[in-house]
Parts: C-alpha cells; sequence; structure tokens
C-alpha cells in the first residue's frame, strides 16, 4: 500500500523533474515540500488500524501479522537501501560492502544480547557505535582507491566477514545456521506474533531516521560538495576542496545507518542468518536502488519495498495452485523470484533507466509528445 | 617436506583454477572496462553442460573419450552464452559502464537462478573420469590427480592466448584496444568485433573452469560461480588488467597463499589472508602489480 502510495506522490514535488516548467511551478506552490512526506508517513502510521483486506496483495486484513511483518521487512530494506543510496546515488561510491555493516550491526546486537546480558537498548548502542567506528576505519583505508579498486577493496573486506561469519570463530556467529534473537533481553512489547505492529512501527521509526538524515544532509552544504564529487571529482579537488573527508563522511554516516538497519532487521526477522553478509546481499541491494531510482529521495525506498515484497510474494505464488497449472518448464523458472527480479532487472537497466520513481514523469513526458508535436520540434 | 610439495601442489591447482576464470575477466575488463558479474554465469553454465552432456547427450560419458566430448559441450555451451550476452545485452549499453555493471550484475543473479529452477539447488554427482580420479605419487606424496589436468589446462589456456596475443592479428588489434581503445576506433578498425570475441573467449575460459572446477569439488551447484568470482576478481586486480603474465602471477600467488595459510593457521584465514594481500597491493601499488594503467576507469 505505502508503496504505491509513495509511487504516485513521488514526482510532484521533485525539483529536478523536466517536466514543463510552469505548471510545476504551480504544482510546487501549491502543495509545500514537507506535505508528501508529511502524508506518506500519515498513511505508514495508519496503516496498522485500518482492517482493510487485500486479497490479491497480502495475505488477510492489512492490520493482520503476516502483512504487517512483510511490510516492515520491506521497510527495512527500505531505509538500508536509502543508506546505501548516500554511498552510490548521492556521492557516486560504488560500494561492494555494504552488508559487512548491516551484518555487523546484526550480529553485534544479538551477541551482546545473548553473550554480554545487556539490554536491548545498550546493545543496539553499542552496536550501531562499533558499525559506525568500522566503517570510518574501513573506509579510511579503502577511500585511499577509487572507482573499481574502490569497489574490489570494500567487496574484499565484506567478504572477510563473510567468510569469518561462516567458519564460526568459537562457536559465537553460529556458522550457517546463524543466531536467534535472544528474547529475555528485549522488551516484551516486541515479541511474539500479536505484537507484530510493535515491530513495524520501530521499521517506520528506522525508514523516518535513515530518510531523514540523508535529506537533511543534501540538503547542506556537505551534500553540495557531494553532488560535485558524483559529477566531477578532480574538478571538486581543483576548486580546493578536498574530496577525501566528505567521501570518508559519506562512508561513515551510511555504514552507521546500516548497522541501526541491522539491529532493527534483527528485531523484525527475529535472528539473522549469514546469507546477509554475503555479496549477493550488497548485489541485491545495488538493484534494489537502481530499480527504484538512485540519488533520488524516494527511489531507494520504492525500489527495495518493491523488491522485497516481489520477493516474498512470488515465492509464495511458486507454491500456489495457479503456478500448478502451467506447464512444468514455465512454472519452475517463475517459482524462482531471483530468476524473475534478475531478468526483470536487466529489462530495467536497457528500458527504463532512472529506475520506477523516473516513470510518471517519462510517462507525461512521452505523453506531452504525442499530444503537441510543436514542442518536441522545438526541444530538437 | 611433503606437506610443503603437497601445498604446492594442490596450491598451483587451486591457482590454476583462478587462472581460467582471472585470464577472460582480465581480458574483458582490459579492453572495455567491463567489471563482468556474469561471468560466474559462464561458469555455472559451463559446469551445467557438461554434466547434463555426460548424462544425456548421445555419445558423451562419463569417461574416457565421452567426458571430453561432454566438456567440449559444456565450453561450447559457455561461449555461446558469453556470445550471446555480449551482443544482446552490453552491445547497447556500450559506454555506459555503470549500466553495463547493473546488467551483468542482474544476469548474475537471473542464470544461477534459472539452474536452479530446472535442476535444483541440492549439490549434483559430477562425473569423474578413472584417468583422473585418485592419487598419484610425486616425491612421496600422494597428490589428487585433477590437480594435475587443472595446472594442464591452465598452461594451455595460457599458451594459447598468448599466442593468440602476440602472433594473430586479432590478438595484436585486442592488445591496441585495450591500451588506448579511441585510437584503435579512429584507425578504422571495429573494435567492436575485439569485444565480441574477448567475450567468446573469456566465456570459454570460464565454462571450462566451470567443467573442471566440477571436477575439483566433485559437486556442481547453481551458486558455485559467485563464491569462485570473488577471487578471480581478487586476482584481477591484483595482476593488474594489462598483462597476460600478471594475471597468471598473481592466480598462483592467490592459490599459494591461500592454501598455505589454511594448512598452517586456522581453516578459514587463507581466504581472510588473500583479502589482505590484496588490500595491501592495492593501497601500496595501485592499478595491481604489473599494470601501469590506473584502475579508475568507471564513471
Amino acid at each position: 500500500m505505502t508503496e504505491t502510495d509513495v509511487t504516485a506522490k513521488a514526482p510532484k514535488p521533485g525539483p529536478a523533474e523536466p517536466g514543463s516548467q510552469s505548471s510545476d511551478a504551480r504544482a510546487r506552490r501549491r502543495v509545500p515540500g514537507w506535505a508528501v512526506p508529511a502524508a506518506v508517513l500519515a498513511v505508514a502510521l495508519t496503516l496498522p488500524f485500518s482492517t482493510l483486506s487485500l486479497p490479491g496483495l497480502f495475505e488477510g486484513a492489512l492490520n493482520g501479522p503476516p502483512a504487517l511483518h512483510l511490510l516492515a521487512t520491506c521497510l527495512v530494506f527500505g531505509g538500508l537501501a536509502t543508506s546505501y543510496d548516500l554511498l552510490y546515488g548521492r556521492v557516486g561510491l560504488l560500494s561492494f560492502g555494504h552488508a559487512l555493516y548491516f551484518a555487523c550491526g546484526a550480529y553485534a546486537a544479538a551477541l551482546l544480547m545473548s553473550v554480554l546480558d545487556l539490554p536491548l537498548v545498550w546493545a543496539a548502542l553499542l552496536s550501531v557505535l562499533g558499525g559506525t567506528l568500522m566503517s570510518l576505519a574501513l573506509g579510511a583505508v579503502s577511500l585511499r582507491v577509487n572507482g573499481i579498486a574502490l569497489a574490489m577493496v570494500t567487496l574484499a573486506f565484506a567478504q572477510a566477514g563473510s567468510i569469518l561469519v561462516a567458519r564460526d570463530p568459537g562457536r559465537v556467529t553460529g556458522g550457517e545456521e546463524g543466531l536467534s534473537l535472544d528474547t529475555d533481553h528485549v522488551p516484551d512489547a516486541l515479541v511474539g506474533v500479536v505484537d507484530t505492529v510493535n515491530l513495524y512501527w520501530v521499521a517506520v521509526a528506522y525508514v523516518a531516521v535513515s530518510l531523514a538524515v540523508v535529506w537533511w544532509l543534501d540538503a547542506s552544504p556537505v551534500g553540495r560538495v557531494w553532488r560535485g564529487i558524483r559529477a566531477n571529482e578532480q574538478r571538486v579537488a581543483v576548486l580546493g576542496v578536498n574530496p577525501y573527508p566528505y567521501k570518508l563522511a559519506a562512508f561513515t554516516v551510511s555504514g552507521g545507518l546500516a548497522s541501526l538497519g541491522g539491529v532493527v532487521y534483527l528485531l523484525v526477522a527475529g535472528g539473522v542468518t549469514p546469507v546477509v553478509t554475503t555479496a549477493e546481499f550488497t548485489l541485491t541491494l545495488l538493484v534494489m536502488v537502481a530499480l527504484g531510482g538512485a540519488g533520488t529521495r524516494w527511489g531507494p525506498l520504492v525500489g527495495a519495498a518493491l523488491y522485497t515484497y516481489a520477493d516474498h510474494r512470488l515465492l509464495q505464488l511458486g507454491g500456489s495452485d495457479a503456478f500448478a497449472a502451467l506447464p512444468a518448464w514455465i512454472a519452475a523458472p517463475l517459482a524462482q523470484p531471483l530468476f524473475v527480479l534478475g531478468a526483470l532487472f536487466v529489462l530495467m537497466v536497457f528500458f527504463f533507466p532512472g529506475g520506477v520513481v523516473a516513470l510518471p514523469g517519462r510517462i507525461t513526458s512521452a505523453l506531452r509528445d504525442r499530444r503537441g508535436p510543436a514542442h518536441t520540434k522545438e526541444a530538437a | 617436506m611433503s606437506t610443503i610439495v603437497l601445498l604446492t601442489l594442490t596450491g598451483l591447482g587451486l591457482g590454476a583454477l583462478y587462472f581460467l576464470i582471472a585470464s577472460g575477466l582480465s581480458l574483458i575488463f582490459g579492453l572495455m572496462d567491463v567489471l563482468n558479474f556474469a561471468h560466474g554465469a559462464f561458469l555455472a553454465i559451463g559446469a551445467y553442460g557438461t554434466w547434463w552432456a555426460s548424462e544425456y547427450l548421445p555419445g558423451a560419458g562419463p569417461d574416457g573419450f565421452g567426458f571430453l566430448l561432454a566438456v567440449a559441450f559444456g565450453v561450447a555451451a559457455g561461449t555461446l552464452a558469453a556470445t550471446l550476452v555480449e551482443l544482446c545485452v552490453i552491445r547497447p549499453l556500450y559506454g555506459r559502464h555503470r549500466e553495463q555493471i547493473l546488467a551483468t550484475v542482474g544476469l548474475s543473479l537471473a542464470v544461477p537462478a534459472l539452474l536452479q529452477a530446472v535442476w535444483g539447488a541440492d549439490p549434483l554427482p559430477f562425473p569423474r573420469p578413472d584417468l583422473v580420479s585418485g592419487t598419484v605419487g610425486v616425491l612421496g606424496v600422494n597428490v589428487p590427480r585433477d590437480r594435475f589436468l587443472l595446472i594442464l589446462a591452465a598452461v594451455a589456456l595460457f599458451t594459447a592466448l598468448w599466442l593468440f596475443n602476440a602472433r594473430t592479428r586479432y590478438g595484436l588489434i585486442v592488445r591496441a584496444g585495450v591500451q588506448d581503445r579511441a585510437m584503435v576506433t579512429a584507425l578504422g578498425i571495429d573494435v567492436r568485433k575485439a569485444f565480441t570475441l574477448v567475450f567468446a573467449i573469456g566465456g570459454a575460459a570460464a565454462a571450462l573452469a566451470g567443467a573442471l572446477g566440477g571436477l575439483y569439488f566433485g559437486v556442481v551447484t547453481p551458486t558455485q560461480g559467485l563464491s569462485l568470482l570473488i577471487f578471480a576478481f581478487i586476482v584481477v586486480v591484483i595482476g593488474g588488467t594489462t598483462s597476460l603474465t600478471g594475471c597468471a602471477v598473481a592466480s598462483l600467488a592467490v592459490g599459494l597463499v591461500q592454501q598455505f595459510a589454511n594448512y598452517y593457521t586456522v581453516a578459514g584465514l587463507g581466504d581472510i589472508a588473500v583479502v589482505v594481500l590484496l588490500a595491501l597491493v592495492l593501497l601500496t601499488r595501485q592499478g595491481g602489480l604489473a599494470a601501469r594503467k590506473s584502475a579508475e576507469r568507471v564513471a
């Protein structure tokens, strides 16, 4: 639900929209900049109180545990993708190691609670702090190189973390099986199927924090330097601004947000498995961001929510009766969410660069072109 | 002493496997600036093609000449897949490096999922011909025979690529393209043909790596490609993208470091040692051991 609202409303206030100037300006005067985020937040906050049932889209009523859990998962990945987009879309740094900081948050929080018997709040604080410090340290090393080399160094660090978790030193990380959430140290309100709605609140809060931090920084002078670095790093350096501390700041903030996401994921999923440490996981983050639209306000959130939703639903559909009717050679590939998503993504890269959030703008401009050929002639 | 011989030979075998994957990656990246995430998919296609042929293809089988035919079939499948990917996916996105990376990332997720849809996620037992099963005694150590096959294949590929590079006209174009693509185009040579060729060569090498990797691991799984691909990336970055020799040296170094560190320290530390090696190389010598060209070329 939230996702469709977001896609419908996102392009209206977007200042970067290359639509016709006058109508856009009018729309902007009518709708202040805070209106859309406020509306989306309002929808997100009222969702658990609606008993609406969408049979094709969600299992059971919207405020039932299955639907809320799915929504919460979508939101966690939305916040995580937003933090990844801070690097990829806004500063133009291609990192393949984002999974490391996410996993660090999740694993550190789980371990602090189960081994050191810390309450959730302290475990969360410490693990986010740890994740932020780790991204600061590793970023300081990795950002000495650029481009593909940066991608490879971050990939290598993340791979080291992944191997470490999988090898299970001292039987701490649980190896292949991962760790489950130690419910003794979590407030009762966040445990149990009935309280799924509280997990949903936590996820909403995380997305709000993630979006707020990214937008705020992007609007600040730092954000302007980031845009400069994305466009032409050499030029920024020539103008007398050292890009390195700015890139490191982006890396650290993004890593910190990711480890916060890890803690929230631990709560929502009730545990953590080594899947979130792998390079594939970072690749899916990249797919989410590119699917939604890199460097846009809502793109990463929309992309991640769509991806996560499709991933869950396709898996459920794969086992349903509708698929049993299809011949096996069609049904089998369609039952693999990654096949469908990967193939769709390749098509997307070809036909809709700019992602989902750019679609309404493209459609309107295509319609306008058809209506008034004079405009196109002028543009050409 | 015998341990060292064993570790050296198995390390060389592993390095040979890395070389089979990394040589194609390095050629593709050097010439086209495409970080090809779909390379793991070619590897998986080669492995599954070989397995399928040995089971179902008439004439091919799990042993002797039939196995050779099966490997040939797997390599042909991988080559075909690579050529198709270049023509249909990479070429239309020419000049847009980010989109090319994204498209290959999509393929790297979709192809293993497709293989999994058809043949299942469980590891399939790979055929093992008598000639390469069991061990052979070298200096009093029993070394698995498939390691020698890997080393042999890598040496053959190295020689073939070297001859191709040094002696053929297309090799000349590829070498010139790696150095300065714009200049080659300006001289009136259609460098895109070389792109397709390089992709086909890389796909063939990766498929061969898939078939021989099946022997090495004893099984084939849909996701085998991506985990090997990460080490191949590391090899490419350490070795630099301009020279075949750099790639070969880096493959051997990574294979040996991994084997020795895994044996003499805790298992798993060897993989991390490779990562440390990569970080050291990148931070001290940007662009890899052999390269003078900087690695900062992706938009």
